[in-house]
């Protein structure tokens, strides 16, 4: 061997050499916190290459070729790393780890008990969206209806509103970007329910919650709404929409820059030409009919987002319906309606953990109400008959509520926070009926702090008080709010709930003055099971609530605050996007058993409001190759109670009671999605009660409670025809996009 | 003279050792990559990706190709949870653009976006949609003459409806572009170098 060539031979023996320097083989087993094994775990000798992954039973076995003092780590998302010396010397290795799941925001628990959270901020099936709302068959694109479809909430149609859990519709209070809303619902006559005033598609998350909610809301008994609006449009559009009821057009415009955007809507309802087609019970003297007008304004700053809504509305709607005590007269009322709400907010990350929330909110609503007995030639008629006579009536309402609210909220450690603030409203109410004048005057501020504390990733608890004062009522109340969340499974999760909820009670109440009327109180208990997947969620929940000082109205007009009541009950909720592919289906079920003591109620009794067994049915289908859509619900609920009152000296006794028969509606609604020209096109129709199910909500009694008469819907059947266009971004992707 | 010589060798072994290690691990790596069938394959490629990614902490590349094969595992076992892949691809993303921002990249994070996209489109669209679209701009301002940029925009714009502002006619001249990128497109050695076969034979369809 030449010289050269041993240098040769040494070279490659070195090579060779640190290549192939003796193994260890390691292997063990990874389980986290609760003894479960977890796949996917990458083990590592940390500096080098050597190293493998834990499979489907946790365990992992892998050789490594350095020797000597190493670390080996131990890691997965969703868990702290582990990190550990290890001498490898060529023996075999047995080495097992156990990982903590590290406090993560999408996976760990939340308290959920009472509340539908809508929003894909958890990544869980989300329980309703704004898409949702506009395909629930048989809703109409109206956020409350498609809300009924939840359990909790009753199937009333006689008045607006969301009765929940025995609760009346007062007890129900929307939200939007964290303020209250006065008035949510168009102006409505008697025995018909009214729309609510926005849309859908202005929000980006609901919650609706029917119990047990967070103490950054107050003045709401039994539930809230609790609407998110959206941000930035993803871009500029124009709409149109032409009806079988109603035309409006839209315009949205995002600056270039994508940082600020500006939009108007106009919408203008008129049930002309539908009732000349489809006849209805009463018989109208003036077509219902609505403007609205919307405008809006959104600012991106430097770490939030400031937002501001409009809304103007103008309503008109005369009907005239046959007098109960005498077939010759009609009872004619009349109602025009001005409403203007106004919504500012600001939303801003501060830096160092805080985050705050501003909001302020300003409506006018102002009524005109003119009832009329006439007769036969519909002219004002006199009867000298006291209880006829009496209906007569012209009330001027003029009611006007500002607001300020502003929350700071601060992370802690983990995902804890501990959120804090206030809000002030000063609210006055000018009335006149039959020309008596009633002025309300309201100065109300509320406090209140809540904190989210993680304990673990399964374990959580919200702990909330709001204290309250209202110069009307002139008392403070304190509330606590505590909420526990336990984290059963990878997918499932148990969450107890305890809070106390106070209301100021109903203005017509208030007008009879000095009354010294306190808040009407209800207390909460909630139990909830809940197991979520991406497209599956269970929901078990059992409920008991506890009402106290509510309102009791006797004949002697001596109103007080001794009445009380109870609800108790289970739901279940269902829904499913998985079994069947593209069919996307919720089933609800609620059983309520709940009494009160209120109002003309000589005693507890089942509430008017509230039936005993109610059930919904969903179900959406989308055929992607013939791009339309298929929605159906079907609503069932059992017979209400209905009572007739006859006052005996200074009390009230039952005059006649009975139920209502069962109570079923099936709705449905088709949405066929296309392309004209540069336009995208929603067609829509729908039918509600498409098997002309004849519902009654009720009964109206005559004067001395001898006579009934049900209460029906207006028409048994509703349908609409409607084509929704847009330019600019295609609204439709929300439909769409299956394929991807 | 001699112990000078020994040192030089012992010392040019371990540099070209060195040099080698990274390659003949990515050589490695990649043939198992293409050699891989099954999810746990993938789940296993990406695992070796990543323990090469944080052993040498300034490359990008093995963090690409562990956010990829653990994206392509994803789309082989139906019922993974796609949620839970998407966060470590993202994970791996983060990293690997830490080292370097490009095209690559970003057209993964479009990829992974559209995986959690198609858990539940309907009510993901807006996110998800917003996020993917996102992405691609990116990609494009990074490099706008990758490839894949536009056989992914391709692949978006075929699967939608005609009437939905998709369909083959307006996907055409993406996967035109996307072969035509491709001709001239030389990768440096381990770069991304998939999507040519599949941009043509989406191409083809179109016709």
């Amino acid at each position: 061997m030449s010289q050269s060539s041993k240098w040769l031979f040494t070279f490659f023996v070195v090579l060779f050499a640190i290549k192939l320097s003796a193994q260890t083989r390691v292997s063990g087993i990874v389980k986290d916190n609760h003894g479960r094994t977890i796949k996917g775990v990458t083990i590592s000798i940390k500096g080098s290459y050597d190293g493998g992954a834990s499979d489907s039973a946790g365990k992992f076995s892998f050789k490594c070729y350095d020797k000597g003092l190493q670390t080996i780590v131990a890691k997965s998302i969703g868990y702290k790393a582990i990190q550990q010396p290890i001498v490898l010397s060529g023996t075999p290795i047995s080495i097992n780890f156990s990982l903590h799941e590290e406090i993560n925001e999408l996976t760990a628990v939340t308290v959920t008990a009472g509340s539908f959270e809508a929003g894909d901020k958890k990544r869980a099936a989300t329980v309703l969206n704004s898409l949702d709302v506009v395909t629930v068959g048989g809703a109409n694109g109206d956020i409350t209806n498609a809300l009924k479809t939840l359990p909790g909430a009753q199937q009333v149609g006689e008045q607006e509103g969301l009765f929940v859990r025995g609760g009346t519709g007062y007890e129900t209070k929307q939200f939007i970007d964290g303020t209250m809303v006065a008035n949510p619902y168009g102006a409505s006559v008697p025995d018909i329910a009214s729309r609510g005033r926005f849309s859908p598609f202005l929000f980006k998350g609901t919650v609706f919650s029917t119990g047990g909610y967070s103490a950054q809301y107050g003045q709401a008994l039994s539930s809230a709404v609790i609407l998110e609006t959206i941000d930035l449009p993803e871009s500029s559009q124009a709409t149109a929409s032409v009806s079988s009821v109603f035309v409006g057009a839209g315009l949205q415009e995002l600056a270039k820059n994508k940082k600020s955007s500006w939009g108007i809507n106009y919408g203008y309802t008129n049930l002309a030409l539908y009732f000349a087609l489809v006849p209805q019970g009463p018989t109208y003297f003036h077509l219902p009919e609505f403007h609205s007008l919307d405008a809006n304004f959104r600012i991106k700053t430097k770490g939030g987002i400031i937002k501001y809504y409009t809304t103007f509305g103008a309503s008109n709607i005369g009907i005239r319906r046959p007098n109960i005590d005498s077939s010759l007269l009609n009872n004619a009322y009349g109602i025009i309606n001005y409403n203007w709400y106004n919504n500012l907010s600001w939303r801003e990350y501060l830096g160092k953990g805080w985050k705050m929330n501003l909001g302020g909110s300003f409506s006018i609503n102002t009524d005109k109400i003119n009832v009329q007995i006439q007769n036969q030639l519909n002219q004002r008629a006199y009867t000298n008959i006291s209880y006829i006579d009496s209906i007569n009536t012209a009330i001027t309402s003029h009611q006007d509520l500002s607001q300020v609210k502003a929350v700071f909220e601060k992370k802690l450690s983990g995902i804890s926070v501990i959120r804090f603030g206030g809000e002030y409203w000063y609210g006055t109410v000018k009335s006149m009926v039959k020309d008596t004048n009633h002025l309300l005057i309201d100065n109300f501020a509320a406090l209140f702090s809540e904190a989210d504390i993680y304990l673990t990733n399964d374990l959580a608890a919200k702990i909330g008080v709001r204290g309250e004062y209202s110069s009307q009522v002139n008392q403070f109340n304190v509330a606590p709010r505590l909420s526990l969340a336990y984290k059963t499974g990878v997918h499932s999760q148990m969450s107890a709930v305890h809070g106390q909820f106070y209301q100021k009670p109903e203005n017509n109440y208030l007008y009879y003055g000095n009354q010294n009327l306190g808040y009407v109180k209800a207390t909460h208990y909630l139990l909830n099971y809940m197991r979520t997947t991406a497209l599956q969620t269970f929901r078990l929940e059992a409920f008991y609530k506890k009402y106290d000082n509510l309102i009791e109205t006797p004949p002697t007009y001596q109103f007080d605050n001794k009445g009380s009541g109870y609800a108790q009950g289970v739901e279940l909720f269902w829904r499913d996007k998985k079994t069947i592919k593209d069919l996307d289906y919720w089933f609800s079920y609620s059983y309520l058993d709940t009494k009160r003591q209120f109002d003309k109620y000589p005693m507890q009794l089942a509430p008017t409001f509230a039936a005993k067994h109610t059930a919904s049915l969903v179900m959406k289908k989308f055929f992607t190759k013939i791009n339309t859509g298929f929605n159906f619900t079907y609503s069932y609920a059992s017979g209400r109670p209905y009572y007739y009152f006859r006052s005996i000296g200074n009390k009230y006794m039952i005059g006649d009671e009975g139920t209502t028969k069962d109570y079923n509606t099936f709705g449905c609604s088709v949405n066929y999605l296309t392309k004209i020209k540069k336009s995208f096109v929603v067609f829509v129709a729908s039918v509600n009660n498409v098997f002309n199910s004849s519902n009654v909500y009720g009964y109206n009694y005559n004067h001395n409670g001898t006579f009934k008469a049900e209460i029906n819907p207006p028409a048994p059947r509703f349908f609409f025809l409607g084509a929704f266009m847009s330019w600019g971004v295609d609204r439709r992707q929300d439909a769409i996009n299956n394929n991807l | 003279m001699k112990k000078v010589l020994v040192i030089i060798s012992l010392l040019v072994a371990t540099v070209v050792n060195a040099q080698s290690k990274f390659e003949d691990a990515m050589t490695k790596g990649l043939a198992q990559m293409k050699d891989a069938k099954t999810a746990s394959d993938y789940t296993d490629v990406s695992s070796f990706f990543e323990r090469v990614a944080d052993a040498e902490k300034t490359q990008w590349l093995p963090y690409y190709y562990a956010g990829m094969s653990l994206y392509l595992s994803a789309w082989i076992d139906k019922s993974a949870d796609k949620d839970k892949i998407a966060d470590k691809c993202k994970d791996f993303i983060t990293k690997g653009q830490a080292i370097e921002n490009n095209a690559d990249l970003y057209c993964l994070v479009q990829q992974v976006a559209i995986l959690q996209l198609m858990v539940d489109p309907m009510s993901r669209w807006q996110t998800y949609g917003a996020q993917a679209k996102t992405a691609l701009a990116d990609a494009t301002k990074a490099d706008p003459n990758n490839p894949r940029i536009y056989y992914l925009q391709g692949m978006t714009t075929f699967n939608t409806p005609e009437a939905y502002g998709g369909g083959k006619t307006l996907a055409k001249p993406m996967f035109q572009k996307s072969v035509d990128l491709f001709k001239t497109y030389v990768p440096k050695p381990f770069y991304p170098n998939w999507g040519k076969e599949e941009a043509e034979k989406m191409l083809e369809q179109c016709k």
